[in-house]
């Protein structure tokens, strides 16, 4: 069974196999707001997304604008992602890996400490 | 801040300014502090009266240009104190400075977690500033400039003054400066306003001013929602102002910004302009802030900065003209606290230039009380 056709119940911790695979390396799913997401070793969450024809991932506190990479180097903080429950990780600088829970983030991410 | 805030009250007051600035708008000190405008870190004495009238000062301003314009937050300060002994301390501390004038209101611990839910349940006690406020230092400088340049004020960023002008008489008149457009700009009074650089400014015209740099790294982390809602520090801080150590000093002071990040000072070292960055110092920062809010814990920091505050060997800022010097004047050294006492400063010093009754009495800030207490 290919992992492209059953991605819900595959939790993406099995290389893919076929000519696509041994082009590339060792490849491997993760999920993103419910959808799968091939990544492959070594590559971000941000390179992941952007290879799966993402652009955007995330909308500013204040104005609701589009963000996604911008510096791609760690230092603006545009294209955060909540990781495994854990918000504002930069997803240009995260390494992806099997099985993780990536999330569109909400404002701050961290509305729970409001007061 | 200083220098913004003369030009401020000099333009106000009908006088022509010209603001000679060596950087960039507000890129000294101002760009590497917390934007403090606190009366609860203060003793009774001269710097009080001065804290006092700032305060007010920043209030009308904050009327008159528009609070967001400054992001002036006056939200109120809470010192906490986590042991028996220091909860003492601050309620002497906070009887005499109602004494002084201070709004300063005696909380107990549930009133502190009452004020800020995330703080904490290790307190003993606290105490209440309402008067305690914030703005954005450098949106702050830059707008006052703006206001300045309405009425007619000329500011000249990237432009070091290298000299002073003489008249026949040898009084100031005026500086020299590095640019090639406007390489001597004359004026009738010439106020020394460049911060922690002060005492070099001051060297060029041969008058001594003993102002020093004391180092202090300030933490900043993700943007989040309002976590924290006054400006909160610990007792021990009030205690590390005054001090004259040149030891490393660290206390808490944690506060939130407009645009959701969380800083969190405050370290003090003499270390001279030394600017390489101490990891030691940065993780102590960090511990005592967590110990103070524990969700920090959770919380990235997204970077480092530090500034070198100006201070003087008494503590008291320099402000007024130079009798060793006429038609110079000084307002600089005011160590930790030149956002807050920027406004007041710069009210005394249009007084003094336009020959109005000074709202506070100069002499505790003479520039020259340094060679008499030598002598």
């Amino acid at each position: 069974m290919s992992p492209d056709t059953n991605p819900v119940t595959d939790q993406g911790s099995e290389p893919i196999s076929g000519p696509e695979a041994e082009a590339t390396g060792v490849s491997f799913q993760f999920r993103f707001d419910g959808e799968t997401v091939r990544a492959e070793n070594g590559q971000t969450i941000g390179a992941a997304l952007i290879a799966a024809g993402r652009r955007s991932w995330r909308r500013t506190r204040v104005g609701g604008a589009p963000r996604g990479v911008f510096c791609g180097i760690g230092i603006c903080f545009d294209c955060l992602v909540v990781v495994n429950g854990r918000p504002n990780n930069r997803a240009c600088l995260v390494e992806a890996a099997p099985g993780d829970l990536v999330q569109t983030q909400e404002g701050a991410g961290h509305d729970d400490l409001a007061c | 801040m200083v220098g913004a805030a003369c030009a401020y009250y000099c333009s106000l007051a009908g006088l022509r300014v010209t603001v000679v600035e060596r950087g960039a708008i507000a890129s000294g000190t101002t760009a590497a502090c917390e934007g403090n405008i606190l009366l609860s870190d203060k003793e009774p004495g001269p710097e009080l009266d001065l804290a006092l009238l700032s305060s007010r000062l920043w209030r009308e301003a904050a009327e008159a240009v528009g609070a967001e314009r400054l992001e002036y937050q006056p939200k109120g300060g809470v010192v906490v104190a986590a042991a028996e002994p220091t909860a003492d301390g601050l309620r002497e501390l906070t009887a005499v400075q109602r004494a002084a004038g201070i709004d300063a209101v005696d909380i107990s611990a549930a009133e502190v977690v009452e004020r800020e839910p995330n703080i904490t349940r290790d307190v003993v006690s606290g105490a209440y500033y309402p008067q305690d406020s914030q703005v954005q230092p450098m949106l702050a400088a830059a707008r006052l400039l703006r206001e300045a340049r309405a009425r007619g004020a000329t500011v000249l960023p990237g432009t070091e003054v290298t000299g002073f002008v003489r008249d026949g008489r040898g009084a100031v008149r005026g500086v020299r400066t590095n640019s090639s457009s406007a390489p001597v700009i004359h004026g009738g009074s010439v106020v020394n306003a460049t911060g922690t650089w002060s005492g070099q400014t001051a060297g060029l015209a041969g008058v001594p001013v003993p102002v020093l740099p004391r180092r202090g790294f300030i933490l900043v982390t993700e943007p989040l929602p309002r976590v924290i809602r006054h400006k909160v520090y610990t007792a021990e801080y009030v205690a590390n102002v005054a001090s004259g150590s040149a030891a490393l000093e660290t206390s808490v002071v944690v506060e939130g910004t407009r645009a959701g990040t969380v800083l969190i000072g405050a370290s003090r070292e003499r270390v001279g302009f030394d600017r390489s960055v101490s990891l030691p110092v940065l993780r102590k920062l960090a511990a005592q802030a967590i110990a103070v809010f524990p969700f920090l814990a959770e919380v990235t920091l997204l970077r480092s900065y530090l500034g070198f505050r100006p201070y003087c060997p008494d503590h008291l800022p320099v402000i007024g003209a130079d009798p060793r010097a006429p038609g110079l004047l000084h307002a600089g050294g005011h160590e930790g606290a030149g956002i807050g006492l920027s406004t007041g400063t710069g009210r005394l010093i249009a007084q003094v230039i336009t020959g109005a009754e000074p709202d506070l009495d100069l002499t505790p800030f003479r520039p020259d009380r340094f060679e008499e207490a030598a002598a």
